[in-house]
């Protein structure tokens, strides 16, 4: 990467790592979690939305710090799976783990506060968090899960869609530079 | 090495935590044989890695042995070969043994065989010089040898005493230029007198031109020497050569043949016949059939028949005739004849005037072969 592109797609890092109250880092991400729980009991077709990953993806590209991505995704990802039944813990774990840490990665070197940015990672995310997932569950725990494409990728256009809207309302809980 | 951490820290810190999050599926997970991931991962691991370890050690201790330490293996080897040629000196000794032991005991079979009185000898030696054809037999004159006794194996004649010592005789072999015998041959009785000629074949002389002997025909002892008792083998016609006033007759003399270890020698020969030759359309002899066991009813065929299922079919004749009924006759399922009656055996008022199995007069047998004419009187002395 040129110095001039370097410039382009990060600018000053510095400047731009949002931060965020602890409250916030913290009831955001359960309250994503929540809501993946309990509306899709009345709402069923809003199961289809993946919050908690969103949320992942959102606080490792802003906050830009590897570390800190694996470690939300990490936490995130092991609370989604305690509160699923048939779900043994680390399996949602280790793949938020890994976008959070690649999220993080991108979010160090491009530009992340343009929507359509945004759109294409959410978007790129979804499917990688689909696609490992069904790896780890073949690899791991040997079911023979499908892995159907097109529905992960119209899934990962809504997600795409939904994840912009919702970091733009993340936005405004940022601390103030 | 701190730098090294400081660069690699967030990838680190990744790893760790994703071998955390592995480390916790493995513990809860079971597989569908109720076994716990952890182990399965562990054991899915380790038995690679195991495996190339064994394979590794194997192949090094194979190297170690098939290469680096095949000093071991020419020891093995020279070992293994010291036994091979001390088992195959065993091996050959042992076939000699078991020869010595076959002549020793035909030996002993033909001594007991032959009507003439024979002592058994060993040879100890043989003559000085390159042509002798002269051996050294472990009986003297103390076990009653004398000079001009003859010389036997059972395959033929050896040669005679010449000299009889207090422990030992010296034997003139029958392939010495000076050693003369009286033979006939087996098939036309040819009478001719053997004499050695220093090789390994002796010659018939005075056998006329007009005399048939044949190549392959067996000559054995006339008697006519006073030495040899008559009926001895001498040996086989090799080569016939017509000449004129007496034909050229070789012969091997058979008494050489296995090589000379142990003889006999005749204290008192008898004459014996020599054997005739078989024709080949000899007749062939049936012998007479066992008799029949305790309590089983001998059934005697009425006709020429020999064979247990002619007998069994004129017995069943038999049956049929007693109780009127005709075989082959008769629809299926009708009541067959009784084969348990005894019925009178064929022929059995009639055994006393009729002859017995085996008899000329029954064509089950037929006749025998000429019996050889009985021995001469043994020659006294020498």
């Amino acid at each position: 990467m040129t110095e001039y592109g370097d410039r382009y797609l990060v600018g000053n890092q510095r400047e731009q790592v949002s931060r965020f109250r602890a409250r916030v880092m913290l009831a955001v991400p359960l309250a994503a979690i929540l809501f993946q729980v309990y509306v899709p009991r009345f709402l069923e077709f809003l199961g289809y939305l993946e919050l908690p990953l969103l949320v992942t993806i959102y606080f490792a590209l802003m906050r830009r710090s590897q570390i800190g991505g694996l470690f939300i995704g990490a936490f995130i990802g092991l609370a989604q799976d305690s509160l699923s039944i048939k779900q043994p813990l680390g399996m949602f774990g280790i793949v938020k783990t890994l976008v959070g840490y690649f999220a993080a990665s991108v979010g160090l070197r491009i530009d992340v506060e343009h929507s359509v940015i945004r759109f294409l990672l959410t978007f790129f995310f979804y499917f990688f968090h689909q696609f490992l997932y069904w790896v780890l569950a073949r690899g791991l725990l040997g079911r023979q899960i499908p892995f159907e494409i097109q529905l992960t990728l119209v899934l990962g256009l809504l997600n795409a869609v939904v994840g912009v809207t919702l970091f733009h309302f993340l936005d405004k809980l940022r601390e103030p530079a | 090495m701190e730098t090294l951490l400081n660069r690699y820290r967030n990838i680190t810190v990744l790893l760790l935590v994703i071998f955390a999050q592995l480390v916790l599926i493995a513990v809860q997970v079971r597989n569908d044989q109720d076994v716990r991931m952890v182990r399965v991962w562990s054991i899915t691991a380790i038995t690679p890695l195991a495996r190339v370890l064994e394979a590794v050690r194997g192949g090094t201790s194979g190297f170690f042995q098939n290469y680096i330490l095949m000093h071991d293996a020419r020891a093995d080897n020279r070992r293994l070969q010291a036994d091979l040629d001390r088992l195959k000196m065993e091996n050959q000794f042992l076939k000699t043994e078991i020869s010595t032991a076959d002549r020793a005991k035909a030996l002993v079979a033909f001594q007991q065989r032959t009507q003439s009185r024979t002592i058994a000898a060993r040879v100890i030696a043989a003559g000085a010089g390159a042509s002798s054809r002269v051996v050294f037999v472990d009986r003297g004159s103390g076990s009653g040898v004398e000079k001009g006794m003859a010389v036997v194996t059972p395959d033929g004649i050896v040669g005679k005493v010449i000299a009889a010592y207090p422990t030992a005789s010296e034997v003139m072999l029958v392939t010495d230029p000076e050693f003369a015998a009286g033979v006939v041959s087996q098939k036309n009785r040819v009478v001719g007198t053997l004499k050695g000629q220093g090789q390994s074949t002796c010659k018939v002389d005075y056998v006329p031109s007009e005399e048939k002997v044949e190549v392959g025909e067996a000559f054995f002892t006339s008697g006519d020497d006073r030495i040899f008792p008559k009926g001895f083998p001498v040996g086989v016609v090799r080569v016939v050569r017509a000449s004129s006033p007496y034909q050229e007759v070789l012969v091997e003399p058979s008494g050489l043949d296995r090589g000379l270890e142990a003889v006999l020698i005749v204290l008192e020969g008898v004459h014996q016949a020599i054997p005739e030759v078989a024709p080949a359309n000899a007749p062939i002899y049936l012998g007479t059939p066992p008799p029949p066991a305790s309590g089983e009813q001998a059934v005697q065929p009425a006709g020429p028949v020999g064979t247990d299922a002619d007998r069994l079919l004129e017995k069943y004749r038999q049956i049929g005739a007693a109780e009127n009924h005709k075989f082959g006759e008769g629809a299926p399922g009708t009541k067959p004849p009784d084969f348990n009656i005894k019925v009178p055996p064929a022929g059995a008022g009639a055994d006393a005037a009729t002859p017995g199995r085996g008899d000329a007069a029954n064509p089950a047998t037929v006749q025998l072969p000429a019996k050889p004419s009985s021995p001469a009187p043994p020659p006294r002395g020498q």
